[in-house]
C-alpha cells in the first residue's frame, strides 16, 4: 500500500457508528458499532463465519440495505442522501452463482450495465469483447452462448466482467468464487488477484476463506457477531491476538495438513 | 337418428355454434388476459394487497358457474340476457389462474437473479420488464392455457342465459333427453379445449427460457 498520509478524498467507503437489524424486528442487531475507512485502491476482504453480517456490511454499501444508526459515505457523501440508482451503476457487484441472466447471451450480461448507462451499440460491443478477454473467455467462442451453456468457473468468469464491464471504481465481491470446485477456485484467485492489482479499483471482498482472504487482500477485516474484531495487512493479520482470529488460524492449518 | 347423420345434417348449425363459442371464448380470454396481467405486475411489489386479490379470486372461482351467471342477470349495466353477461362470468373464472400464475411467474425467481439485477442499477420497472417478465412468461402463458381450457368449458353453460355457442345443443338435447344432440355441442366444445391446450403448451414450452 502506498504510504502518502491519508487525506479526505483517498476515503472511499465509510461507516460511521452503523448499527443494522432487521427493521421492525427488536430482535439482537445483525452488525454494531461499524465504524470503517476503506481507502481508494485497496482490496478489503470481510472475513468472517456465516451469519456474522459480511454480507449485510455489503449491501449497506450499495444502498440495498438502510442502516438502522449511523451511516454509511460512498466517495464522501451519505448512502442516504444519493439517488440508489446512480450510486449503484457506479458499483460492479459480484455474487455466488454469479445471478447471470439466464436468459441473455454472455454477451448481453457483460453489455448490461454499460447497456443501461446509455452507451452506443458499437462502444458496448468493444467493451463486451475487451472484458471477455480480460477475464480469459474467448469472445467468438462464447459471446452468443447462454450462462447455462456453461461450467460454474466460466459463468463466474462472465459475474466478473459484467461488474467490471462499466469501468466502476468501485467493486463489491460476495463469495464470488464460493460454489467452486477447490481446483477452479484457486485458478480464479490467481487471476483476479492479478487483475485487481493492475485494476486500481476499490474491492470489497466477502468470504469465510481465510487461504482466499490472505491471498486476495491488502487489508483483512474479520468479523464476529456483527462487530469488527481485527482489521491488519495479510502479513500481520494472524499475529492479531484474539480468540476469532485464532479459531479462523486453527481452521486454516487444520485444512492445510489434511490437503498435505 | 345416428351422431354422424346428425352432424352432417346439422353441420352449418354447428359450425356457427362453434365459432359463436370460440368468439365468447377469445373475447373473454382477452379481457382476462388484459385485467390479470398488468394486475398480476402491479402486485409483484404490494405483498399485502397480493393476498387480498388473490383471495378475491379465488372466491370468485369457487361460485358455481351456472350461479353466477344467474347473480349477474339482474345486475345494472353489466347484467342482463345475452352475450355481455356471459363475457363478464367468463372474465371472472379466467381471472383467478391467469392472475396467481402472473404473480408467481414474477415473483418465483432465482433470487440470485433479482440480486444481481437491483444491485447492478437497474429500476424498478427495468427489473420488470427485462427480468421479472421474460423469466416468467412461460409460468404465465401455463396460467392462460389452464384459463382457457376453463373457459371453453364454462362458456357451455352461458347458453343458459341466451349467449349462444355449443351450449346451445347441450341444453336442448338435455330438454330433448337426445344423447346425440347433447353431443353435438360436447364434442366440438371438448375438442376445441384439447386443440387450444396442446397449441398453448407448445407455446408455453417455445418460451421456457432455462
Amino acid at each position: 500500500m502506498n504510504a502518502k498520509p491519508e487525506t479526505r478524498a483517498d476515503v472511499t467507503i465509510e461507516f460511521r457508528s452503523v448499527e443494522y437489524h432487521v427493521p421492525g424486528t427488536l430482535s439482537h442487531p445483525i452488525l454494531s458499532q461499524i465504524t470503517l475507512k476503506i481507502l481508494r485502491g485497496e482490496t478489503v476482504v470481510l472475513l468472517g463465519r456465516s451469519g456474522s453480517g459480511k454480507t449485510t456490511l455489503l449491501r449497506l454499501i450499495n444502498g440495498v440495505l438502510s442502516p438502522s444508526r449511523g451511516d454509511v459515505y460512498v466517495n464522501g457523501r451519505a448512502v442516504a442522501e444519493q439517488d440508489p440508482i446512480s450510486l449503484r451503476r457506479g458499483i460492479g457487484y459480484v455474487i455466488q452463482e454469479a445471478g447471470l441472466f439466464p436468459h441473455y447471451t454472455v454477451a448481453e450480461n457483460v453489455g448490461l450495465v454499460p447497456g443501461l448507462e446509455g452507451w452506443d451499440t458499437k462502444r458496448i460491443s468493444a467493451r463486451v469483447e475487451e472484458m471477455m478477454r480480460l477475464v480469459g473467455l474467448d469472445p467468438r467462442e462464447y459471446a452468443e452462448r447462454k450462462p447455462r451453456e456453461l461450467s460454474g468457473g466460466q459463468r463466474q468468469r462472465v459475474g466478473v466482467a459484467r461488474a467490471l464491464a462499466a469501468d466502476q471504481p468501485i467493486l463489491l465481491m460476495d463469495e464470488p468464487f464460493g460454489a467452486l470446485d477447490p481446483v477452479t477456485r484457486t485458478e480464479l484467485q490467481r487471476e483476479f488477484a492479478a487483475l485487481a492489482r493492475r485494476l486500481e479499483k476499490t474491492i470489497v471482498f466477502v468470504t469465510h476463506d481465510l487461504r482466499e482472504a490472505l491471498r486476495l487482500g491488502s487489508r483483512i477485516v474479520l468479523l464476529a457477531a456483527g462487530q469488527v474484531v481485527a482489521d491488519a495487512g495479510p502479513e500481520a493479520f494472524l499475529r492479531v491476538d484474539h480468540p476469532e482470529v485464532r479459531a479462523f488460524a486453527v481452521s486454516f492449518e487444520v485444512g492445510s495438513e489434511a490437503r498435505a | 337418428m345416428s351422431l354422424w347423420t346428425f352432424f352432417v345434417s346439422h353441420r352449418e348449425e354447428i359450425l356457427e355454434a362453434t365459432a359463436a363459442h370460440l368468439f365468447l371464448v377469445i373475447i373473454s380470454m382477452a379481457l382476462a388476459i388484459l385485467i390479470g396481467v398488468p394486475l398480476g405486475m402491479v402486485l409483484v411489489k404490494r405483498k399485502s394487497l397480493r393476498a387480498f386479490a388473490l383471495g378475491f379470486a379465488s372466491v370468485l372461482q369457487t361460485i358455481p358457474s351456472l350461479a353466477l351467471f344467474g347473480f349477474l342477470i339482474p345486475l345494472p349495466f353489466l347484467g342482463g340476457i345475452g352475450t355481455r353477461t356471459a363475457v363478464i362470468a367468463l372474465v371472472l373464472y379466467a381471472l383467478l389462474p391467469i392472475l396467481r400464475n402472473t404473480v408467481v411467474g414474477l415473483t418465483n425467481l432465482d433470487p440470485a437473479v433479482l440480486e444481481a439485477a437491483e444491485a447492478m442499477g437497474m429500476t424498478e420497472s427495468q427489473i420488470l420488464l427485462r427480468v421479472r417478465f421474460p423469466l416468467g412468461l412461460s409460468v404465465i402463458l401455463a396460467g392462460v392455457r389452464t384459463a382457457t381450457v376453463i373457459t371453453i368449458g364454462v362458456a357451455t353453460i352461458a347458453a343458459a342465459i341466451g349467449a349462444g355457442g355449443l351450449g346451445t345443443f347441450i341444453f336442448r338435447g338435455v330438454a330433448m333427453v337426445s344423447d346425440v344432440v347433447i353431443l353435438a355441442g360436447a364434442i366440438p366444445a371438448a375438442l376445441l379445449a384439447l386443440a387450444a391446450d396442446a397449441a398453448l403448451g407448445l407455446l408455453e414450452r417455445r418460451l421456457r427460457v432455462v
